[in-house]
């Protein structure tokens, strides 16, 4: 059907000053001709206004995703336009669905895959506690066998708790320490799932 | 002639004799239990027997009847005669301490993954199947997760409080 002549008639200028964001610059000590900042805002400006996701979807979360990374909810505008399938080339896992016990292994090898740094986000009630899958086929969230940075409950969650899941990862990557992937604590959160 | 539940059982008598089966007849479909060490030979029976030629496997699955003792576990073929249109389900008990039935990948290959299928779930043991392991659970898995005495619910979860889903 043609869209009707009355949603033509009077088009609206994209005011493009309001569409156009620029991240804001990290607090640092400006002179003339220099800034200097630390390392970290830095890199964590950069990484987190370049995601590149890798979707691990399963099941109807998944389907949430597609409609996502699509034109009406647009994670690109997030600086998240570039969806990868190889985990080496991804720093985000999105894990979107039921994890059966049996795909525990594989999920775990993607993860292994990826290149540090890495984070982590289960979307939905399954990939967070296995949902209504209170069963012994089923894997009783993914925390068990990957460390999580985020959280986002629903059944399936709406594209904007996705987007706001992304949101609080960006804010993760942001605020994070250079150092924080070589401290001690660190390792000892990847011994915990056996990973070294 | 056509093949009707009454000259199905008339034939399987004449061959077995009477009081071998037990026959019943749920919604239309005839429903027979046979000995378990004889499951193959019936099977073969209706498979060979030009008149019968129940020559398609729908399903083999198991029931797990705690109360029922002694006859604890049931192994539940389905089958189906293709040319009349004719289902027939042939039901054969076992215990629980000895689930150990016969075969019938020899007649049917469909059989080789029904009753892996049947075994990862309810640990019937069927002599003489090629590769006997389980097909859709987790290999460490050490139980056969579909006998009553296994609740349902996975048991290695400490998060749930009960007293939140009304069970305290």
């Amino acid at each position: 059907m043609s869209r009707p002549v009355r949603f033509n008639i009077h088009p609206i200028e994209a005011d493009i000053k309001e569409a156009v964001g620029v991240a804001e610059a990290p607090e640092g000590y400006a002179g003339e001709g220099f800034f200097t900042t630390q390392l970290s805002s830095v890199v964590g400006l950069a990484r987190k206004n370049s995601m590149w996701p890798l979707p691990f979807a399963t099941s109807c979360c998944g389907i949430e995703f597609m409609a996502t990374m699509a034109s009406h909810y647009d994670l690109a505008r997030f600086g998240a336009e570039r969806v990868g399938f190889s985990p080496r080339q991804c720093d985000l896992l999105m894990v979107m669905g039921t994890i059966a016990k049996k795909m525990g292994p594989v999920l775990r090898q993607v993860y292994l895959q990826m290149a540090e740094p890495r984070w982590v986000i289960a979307v939905g009630a399954c990939a967070s506690s296995g949902g209504i899958f209170d069963s012994y086929s089923v894997l009783q969230g993914i925390d068990q066998i990957i460390p999580v940075d985020v959280y986002v409950p629903g059944c399936p969650p709406r594209p904007e708790a996705i987007l706001d899941g992304f949101i609080k990862i960006q804010d993760l990557v942001g605020q994070e320490s250079i150092r924080r992937r070589n401290s001690e604590q660190y390792k000892l959160l990847l011994n915990s799932y056996g990973i070294e | 002639m056509t093949l009707t539940n009454d000259s199905i059982q008339q034939k399987l008598t004449a061959q077995f004799g009477e009081g071998f089966f037990t026959f019943s007849e749920q919604y239309g479909m005839l429903s027979l239990e046979a000995p378990k060490d004889q499951n193959l030979k019936v099977l073969q029976f209706l498979y060979d027997e030009p008149t019968l030629a129940f020559r398609f496997l729908t399903d083999i699955c198991a029931v797990h009847e705690p109360e029922n003792e002694g006859n604890e576990l049931s192994v539940v073929y389905h089958l189906h005669n293709l040319q009349a249109n004719v289902r027939l389900r042939m039901k054969v008990y076992t215990s629980i301490q000895d689930p150990r039935i016969f075969t019938a990948t020899r007649l049917f290959e469909s059989a080789n993954w029904m009753e892996r299928e049947t075994y990862d779930f309810y640990g019937v043991n069927f002599v003489g199947h090629p590769n006997l392991k389980r097909i859709l659970n987790v290999d460490e898995m050490d139980y056969f997760p579909l006998r009553k005495e296994f609740p349902l619910e996975d048991q290695t979860r400490i998060d749930k409080d009960d007293q939140m889903f009304g069970r305290g």
